[in-house]
Order: C-alpha cells, then structure tokens, then sequence
C-alpha cells in the first residue's frame, strides 16, 4: 500500500541483540546437494537463481550428496581437516600469545576455516590472492612455514617484512598471496588488474579478490565488479559473508539486495552463493569458477556464507553487540566438525584419530613458536633494526631519506 | 632536430616505451580509440593494438588500483587521469597501496605505475579542471613527483618514470601544452616549434629524475619555479630587469636540493613561485628547506607568489592566476627595491 505520509526513515536493525534469543530461522537453507551444478559455459542469464540460494554438499548426517559432491578424495579431505585443524590451533596461540603481551594485535578464523583452506586447493601455482586479513587459510594450506607467519605477527628479527607492517598482513609472492595493505577493499580492484594483466600476457594464471561482507558498501568493490565485467578478467571474486563487520550486522552494507551475491547480477556476472563452513562445498564452487576463469569465460562472484564465531580482532568484545549463544545457534555448524564427520562417515578418520591429530598440531604450533619466539616478540628479544625502518621504500634510496636517516643516528 | 608540441612529445614518449618494452601498457577515460581528451594517446591504439592501449571506465580509483594490479603481475602500466582535479577518488589507491606496495611487503612486490594527469589552470576551466594537486603528493612518502616544463623535457622525464621501478605522478601543466604559456593571458603565445626546448630528439633519451635545470643563469636572485610558472617567472624577470637566477625544479620528488641550495647560497635572495594554493603549499617545503640550509646567506626574507586560498574561480581566472605582475612585484620586493 502506497503511504504518502510523512517520510521515515529507515536503519535497518539484525533480528537480535544481547539478551535475546539467536533466531536464524528466517535465514533458508536449501537441503543439500539440491542446487544444480551448471556447465562453466552456461549463459549468465540462465543461473541468476544461484546468487539467491545456497551450493551446500554435506548433509546432515555428513554425507556428501548432490551434483557439486565427488571432486576431492579422501586423502584429500583430510589434509584439509588437517590445514583448518592446524589454523584453529595457530590462531588459540596466536590470540594467546596477544593476550601475554607478545606482539599488539591478532585477528583468527574461528567458524571460518572452510573457506580460504578449500579455496587454496582449487588454484594451480602461480595463481594469485588478494586477500584479507581473514584469509590465513591459504597460507597453511600451500604449506607457508608457520614459523614465518609468527615471525611477521611478532615483528621479530626475522619478520620477512622488517617490522613494518601490522600483525597478519603477511605477504607472499611465492606462495600465491599478494601483501595484505589492511585498507578495505582497495586489493579487489588490484586482483581484477592483475588478472587483467594475465590475460593482456596471454598467460594461463587467474587471480582470486576477497573481500568480506561489510566492505562491498566500499566503491572499490564496485570499480572491480565494473573493471572485471567490462574485460572480463580471469578473476574469482570472492565476498566472505561471515553476519558481522565488528559490530555492524550485515543489512547494513547489503541494504535491499537480498544477497551480496545478487550485487554481481547487474553487472552480468555469474554470481553464486556457497555454504562457507562446507569443505567440499567451497572448493566445488571454487574449482567451477576458476575453471570459467581460465576458459576465457571472465569473473564468477561468489559469496560464502559463514559465520564469524570469534571477535573481529583481538580489539573487539562482540558480547556488546550480538547474543553470546549465537554462534552455537548458527544454523551451518562448524566447518571442522562437519568435515570430521564426514571422513568418519567414509570410514577413514575416528574420534580417536582426530584427538590424536590434535595433540599432533598443537606439538607443531606450539615448537613454530618456541622457534619463532627465539628470535624475539614484539616487545622482548630481537627486533628489526631503526635502519630497516628507513629502508625499502624506493628502490634507490633518495637524498631526503638519507639525510634523516642520518639524523636519526643509524 | 625535429620540434614537436608538449602533447606530441608525451606521445612520443609513450610510443618509443611501447615500441622498446612490451609490458608498457597504457590506458584511461577516453584514452584508446579517440587518443585522450588532450590527444596524448592518439594513434597509439591502432599502432599497438587494444591489449595494450584502451579504454578505462570513468572510475579513477578503478583505473589507478587495477593499474597496481597490474604492475604486481609484472607490467609497466602508465595511466592517464583525465584532469588532476579528477585524481581525489584514486587518492586511496595511489597513497595507501602504490606508495608503500615495495615497503610495506620488503620488495616482495612492488609499483613501478605512472600516473599522469593535466594539472594548473589558465584554461577557463573552473574549479574542476584547473587544480594543481602536486603537494598532495610530495606529502606521500613513496611516491615521486614529477612537473615537466617543455617537450624535450617531458618527454625525456615520462620515459624516465616510465622506467623507474617505482610509482610516479607525472603532472602535464596543460597550459604549456601547445607553447610556452608565460602568464600574459592576453598575448598570443608562441608556438613550441618557435622554442628551442621545443626541440624532441626522435627515439630513446631519458631526463633523470630527480635533476633540476637552471633556465637561466643569475646572481642577484634565485626563482624556484615549476611547470608554467617557469615561463611566467623569465617574463617577471625580463620586465623588472632583475638579474634572476631561474631554477626549474622538474622533479618535486625526489628534489635537486644541492642545486637549489647552492644557487641561493650565491644569490642571498630567494623567491618561489607555484600555482598551487599558498597554504602548505609545496612553496611551503621549499621555503623551509632553504632557510634551514641558507640562512647565514640570506639577504632577504624568502618570497612565496602562489594562487590564493581559494578554489579556483571561473571568471576571476586571471586574478587568481599568479602572474607575471605578482611575480615580479615579489622580485623587487625582495630586493629591496
């Protein structure tokens, strides 16, 4: 009914607030596997339905079903049961390790380890992420030295980045994973130039962009879904939905779209929506659109839906601002159990085993950080020199540099 | 020696870096098929094909971050923003991420871009097509700056940015673009191919970045000028008579500081000279530097002729526009006269 009333306006406000009682039944989950899998090729037109529904492979009873199941063996799995066990474990003792005043700063994964450890699995080396600071996963999954991520979060003296950067914001050429800036959204117009770039090089390397819910209100993340539609970049754009942008709901960024995935159909990119906590989910979608990437089919959106179980970062109390039940409300689940289940369903893991695993890379995580500790913390131990600090950031170091770096006495 | 305009030579430049490095490529609003709205591109398209010189959306800040893109992957990207005064939604791209790309990652990835954009006014070109931006950049660190003068120089700079392993903001005076402009709005202004600087060797040449040319040699004073107001300072300097020593400065950043220093240090005097807004202006730094590194030579306050504190205004264009008057009032000012 039309109302020409006196205008209102409208804040959009998340269903429940401290206090309440988690409700998500108004989020649908389709069953799983009854999304269709359409041919890489198919007619962007013809699969909008995907941007407004939900890819899941593991059902209830931990079965893998449905036309997206069957790409990964269990070897497979479970090295990547093992990459999101291991992050989990580096992120307690890295949230710990803030906690005792070893280095400023952390941000974890918790309740989001599906999504860059399966991801990692469907690139080919050389391929190229972009990614947030939530985005660890494909760091561990590629077989990256925890030892050198701690050294980056300690800024110790064999931080790879010299101590000039914040805690987390690795960077590795090697490894697939371009140096994290901690802007927002500014990296997503950069991965669709890059995969511009491979294409303009007639190489065969696609790029990966990522990006969380809240900062797809920022006009980078138009500017790349423009740019990647326009020279339809070999690029997967990835919109890691995890429910929060620190304390902000995500009706605040989405507004009236329905979905984030939906912010690509305008721009006629095949846009899908993921379950974010399903291993062999996330990696189907993920190898379909890197696969459309590498055919010269231009960009895939893709919105993992997930759920942000930790704080923001070390900074944040999310008990001021969302009911503290709610992640064990998440009507998802947990991407560790979820996978564990499923390898227990196919008879290769057990309860036992995955107790064993665990005390296994706790072992590991905790020896990376006897080593990396030895090379200091952030406020303890060695660190990088005052002359690191002058270093590296021209190539050829100019004559005002030197001058100060002469002042400064190094 | 063939001349050529300032807008022939910036193409030059463009073509000789496509013709020597097939990871020079180049793009921009109106940029590809039509060869730029002040025709710097023009015929590049057809010569090296759509892969390599194209057509960008009107998104600055697309444009700038898919050109860092770019750049990581391994090319040479040298990108037009169509007016400086259009840069302001790139600025995220070009401080926060271009900039500190090499340092903030140790080298693991680096920016060699180019970012060229038209800047200054004297156009009638308004508030949004006639700003000079460069001190938002010389406050970065981790870019450098660069304000050509003339043709042989500007082309000699933008190959030299172009090959630079780091991110340059090339500023095109767009007064100077068909001649050397010298403030006098209501004369007619001589051609390049009447200018010896007008002079473009065809093929590769570089001008360093970072190398300041003495335009004219003096002893009574010494003028720190760049871009348009190098000509607008000889016409001061003609019509009071003083004997000036001109320097223009070319690259803001890195800055020839030795020849600022040792020629102020021989004049005693010093007046600087930008289109630029006064208030921390790159006048400012200037300023600065030469009484921390000239004082005891000093004869005279240092003298600042800048725009006002203004927006650029449409029809007070040329009373906004520091001119051959104001200058050359400074100069006797500071004088003593």
């Amino acid at each position: 009914m039309a109302d020409a009333g006196m205008l209102r306006f409208h804040v959009p406000e998340p269903e429940v607030r401290p206090g309440g009682t988690p409700d998500f039944s108004n989020v649908p989950i389709p069953k799983a596997g009854s999304v269709p899998r359409p041919e890489i090729d198919a007619d962007p037109r013809t699969i909008r339905d995907l941007a407004f529904s939900i890819i899941r492979v593991l059902n209830r009873n931990g079965e893998a079903v449905g036309p997206w199941a069957g790409l990964l063996s269990s070897d497979e799995l479970l090295a990547g049961l093992r990459h999101m066990m291991t992050l989990r474990t580096f992120d307690a003792r890295m949230q710990m390790a803030q906690r005792q005043g070893k280095t400023s700063f952390y941000m974890q994964h918790l309740g989001e380890e599906a999504v860059a450890c399966a991801f990692r699995k469907a690139l080919e080396p050389g391929d190229m992420n972009f990614p947030t600071y939530r985005q660890a996963g494909l760091l561990i999954a590629d077989g990256y030295p925890m030892v050198t991520m701690m050294n980056q979060i300690y800024s110790n003296e064999a931080d790879p980045l010299k101590g000039r950067q914040l805690p987390i914001m690795y960077s590795s050429k090697e490894h697939g994973f371009f140096s994290i800036s901690g802007n927002l959204a500014t990296q997503y117009i950069q991965a669709v130039g890059w995969a511009m770039a491979s294409a303009i090089s007639n190489d065969s390397k696609i790029a990966a962009a990522w990006i969380g819910d809240g900062s797809t209100a920022e006009s980078d993340f138009h500017s790349a879904l423009v740019f990647a539609s326009t020279y339809k970049a070999p690029v997967v754009l990835n919109v890691v939905n995890n429910q929060w942008a620190i304390s902000t709901f995500q009706g605040i960024a989405r507004g009236g779209s329905g979905t984030f995935a939906a912010r690509g159909l305008g721009f006629g990119i095949p846009s899908l929506r993921v379950d974010g906590n399903d291993y062999l989910a996330v990696h189907a979608v993920a190898k379909w659109a890197a696969e459309r990437a590498r055919s010269n089919l231009g960009p895939t959106l893709v919105e993992y839906v997930t759920y942000r179980a930790g704080a923001h970062s070390s900074s944040d109390d999310p008990s001021a601002y969302r009911p503290k039940t709610e992640s064990d409300a998440w009507p998802l689940g947990d991407p560790i159990v979820r996978l564990k289940n499923h390898l227990i369903g196919l008879g290769v893991w057990s309860d036992e085993r995955h107790a064993q695993a665990e005390a296994e890379i706790l072992d590991t995580v905790i020896a990376a950080q006897k080593e990396a500790e030895s090379h200091g913390t952030l406020h303890a131990g060695g660190k990088p020199s005052t002359r690191d600090m002058f270093e590296g950031l021209y190539a050829e170091m100019p004559p005002h540099l030197r001058r100060q770096r002469q002042q400064a006495g190094v | 020696m063939p001349r050529r305009t300032m807008i022939e030579a910036i193409r030059d430049a463009m073509d000789v870096s496509m013709a020597r490095d097939s990871k020079v490529v180049v793009f921009g609003e109106d940029v590809g098929f039509f060869g730029g709205v002040f025709r710097c591109t023009q015929g590049l398209q057809a010569k090296y094909g759509k892969s390599r010189c194209f057509d960008a959306p009107i998104n600055e800040s697309g444009i700038v971050g898919s050109a860092i893109g770019m750049a990581a992957y391994g090319l040479k990207p040298c990108v037009e923003i169509q007016f400086a005064d259009y840069m302001y939604p790139a600025y995220d791209q070009l401080t926060q991420e271009a900039a500190r790309l090499r340092y903030r990652s140790n080298g693991d990835f680096t920016c060699p871009i180019v970012v060229r954009m038209p800047t200054g006014g004297g156009i009638f070109g308004g508030q949004t097509h006639s700003q000079s931006p460069e001190a938002l950049f010389t406050h970065v660190s981790g870019l450098k700056t660069v304000v050509p003068s003339n043709p042989h120089d500007a082309k000699g700079l933008l190959i030299a940015a172009i090959e630079d392993p780091d991110p340059v903001i090339f500023l095109e005076p767009k007064r100077l673009y068909n001649g050397p402009f010298d403030g006098h709005h209501d004369r007619p202004v001589t051609p390049w191919s009447k200018h010896e600087l007008g002079e473009v060797a065809d093929g590769h040449y570089t001008v360093p970045l970072g190398k300041a040319a003495i335009r004219r040699a003096g002893s009574a004073l010494t003028v720190l000028a760049y871009g348009t107001m190098v000509y607008v300072a000889q016409a001061a300097v003609e019509e009071t008579g003083i004997d000036a020593e001109i320097i223009d400065l070319r690259t803001l950043l890195p800055l020839d500081l030795d020849t600022i220093v040792a020629s102020v240090k021989k004049t005693g005097r010093c007046v600087i000279v930008h289109e630029a807004t006064l208030t921390s202006g790159f006048g400012a730094e200037l300023s600065a530097l030469v009484q921390e590194n000239c004082f005891y030579h000093l004869e005279a306050p240092v003298a600042r002729v800048a725009g006002w504190d203004t927006p650029y205004p449409h029809a007070q264009e040329w009373d906004y526009f520091p001119g051959p008057a104001r200058v050359g009032r400074a100069l006797l000012e500071t004088m003593g006269a």
